[in-house]
């Protein structure tokens, strides 16, 4: 097999992070600050990652604004040749550092809103004042001109809210959207009962997805992750295992995807010991999921193997403890009835606002925070 | 498109090229689009200051082919980055 270059770098600056939103895409084991590259190791790296034909950089965390050095590290990927995105919840960034970021390049920014309301986002969050920080800072970006998009984490407290988020995708003066419903690892899958939304709330966010689509052409692109297991195929583990992205860890693991930590196994590369080149062409963690040869039935003989490639990796680990498995989300797969049954005892007696309730927005906003674990770094 | 539109290529948005794959690529906000030799050619024009129909004459020449059929080619094309916010006219 003909292994492409990957097109997409994730760089996980820091695991550091002012927020603690119980579906963090980070490790459960978070990387310590006194593990984190430094400037220079990370310049090397983007020069190494542009080189092996990587052209988009996402410069994420934890909070990207955690690092002191934010602005010498877009200066460094700008000057690699890299299109330089900032992943961040704006906490940290102030007008000063914004104009900073402008002056070195910067290409584009996408914001998180962990709710449309400040009662919702701080309580999802864990971060007072951060809902009335992100919005001052949603308005230095558009003062500044960055172009944005906006990323809505949907669950079953706040999905009630995905009609408010399009419209402040709009005032914002947003290109973009992000509607992505959480998925279930890591962080997320430890609070998966109190997160899943029901199966009336993913059908109704896919229905008004589908209207402003089309209401907002031209205006307002949006992207959507429709919500985890409610759909019969799973989705695109990546696009392929190791065939388009690669993301480096704070500490300079090389992973093929945020969560492959998550399969204990798996040997990971550091940027340290060897190039990126060497990492993505021949190192073992790249190769275990490539391609389709690793594959066992019902995948092996599916006619879409190509298109979703068993599902995800991660998912078929956590769920079977098996990472060659098929991702029981699919209805093909043996243990789809068993994942089924497990999480309609989950959604028992779940309460949800109404979508349609005027009320939902203000009072609708108290939910119990108690059931939540937030995730949490390790003490120095 | 219309001929007295004058498109442009908004920030965060611009033409690159692409050493490892040998090719030219439109890099926009998390996303890069490979470009054949007639999308390049097309951008390749748009440098917001002239007409969507000044640019399908100079194609036209350039290519010694019908103004009818670049203008169509290109509207189509043009069109469908503008839906996804590649590209705006100038107002």
């Amino acid at each position: 097999m003909k292994i492409p270059p990957p097109i997409a770098m994730l760089a996980e600056l820091t695991h550091r992070c002012p927020l603690s939103c119980p579906y963090c895409s980070n490790p459960l084991e978070l990387a310590r600050q006194e593990t984190e590259l430094d400037t220079e190791i990370w310049a090397r790296v983007f020069r190494e990652a542009a080189d092996l034909g990587v052209l988009q950089l996402h410069l994420s965390g934890g909070e990207p604004a955690s690092r002191r050095d934010l602005t010498q590290l877009v200066l460094a990927a700008r000057d690699a040749g890299l299109y330089t995105n900032l992943i961040t919840s704006g906490i940290g960034l102030t007008e000063r550092r914004l104009q900073e970021l402008d002056k070195a390049g910067l290409d584009h920014i996408q914001l998180s809103l962990q709710g449309t309301t400040a009662e919702m986002a701080d309580a999802v969050g864990g971060y007072k004042g951060g809902f009335a920080r992100k919005m001052q800072v949603a308005e230095w970006i558009g003062a500044i001109g960055f172009p944005l998009t906006l990323n809505a984490v949907l669950h079953r407290h706040n999905l009630h809210q995905l009609p408010r988020a399009l419209e402040m995708a709009v005032e914002m003066g947003a290109r973009r959207i992000e509607v992505a419903t959480v998925q279930f690892h890591g962080w997320a899958l430890k609070n998966r009962g109190a997160l899943m939304p029901t199966h009336a709330q993913a059908k109704e966010a896919t229905r008004i997805v589908a209207e402003a689509r089309a209401a907002l052409k031209g205006t307002l692109v949006i992207d959507y992750v429709p919500a985890d297991y409610h759909e019969d195929y799973p989705k695109r583990c990546m696009g392929g295992w190791g065939s388009s992205g690669l993301n480096v860890a704070p500490d300079g693991q090389v992973l093929p995807c945020h969560a492959a930590q998550s399969i204990p196994h798996l040997k990971f590369d550091r940027v340290t010991d060897k190039s990126l080149s060497e990492i993505w062409y021949q190192g073992t963690a790249f190769n275990a999921y490539r391609g389709t040869d690793w594959m066992a039935e019902p995948c092996k003989s599916c006619d879409r193997k190509l298109k979703d490639f068993g599902g995800c990796r991660c998912q078929a680990f956590a769920l079977l403890g098996d990472a060659t498995a098929t991702d029981p989300v699919c209805v093909k797969s043996p243990q789809h009835g068993w994942l089924t049954s497990q999480t309609q005892a989950e959604l028992q007696g779940a309460g949800t606002p109404a979508l349609d309730d005027p009320a939902a927005g203000e009072a609708g906003d108290v939910f119990d925070t108690s059931e939540l674990t937030y995730r949490v770094l390790p003490r120095p | 498109m219309a001929p007295d539109d004058v498109p442009f290529l908004p920030r965060g948005v611009r033409l690159h090229f692409d050493k490892v794959r040998d090719t030219w690529v439109l890099l926009a906000p998390e996303r890069a689009i490979t470009l054949d030799a007639v999308g390049h050619a097309i951008l390749s024009e748009v440098d917001g200051t002239r007409s969507f129909g000044e640019i399908a004459q100079a194609l036209a020449a350039q290519y010694d082919a019908p103004v009818e059929q670049i203008t169509g080619d290109s509207a189509g094309f043009l069109g469908a980055l503008r839906d996804r916010r590649f590209l705006e006219v100038a107002p």
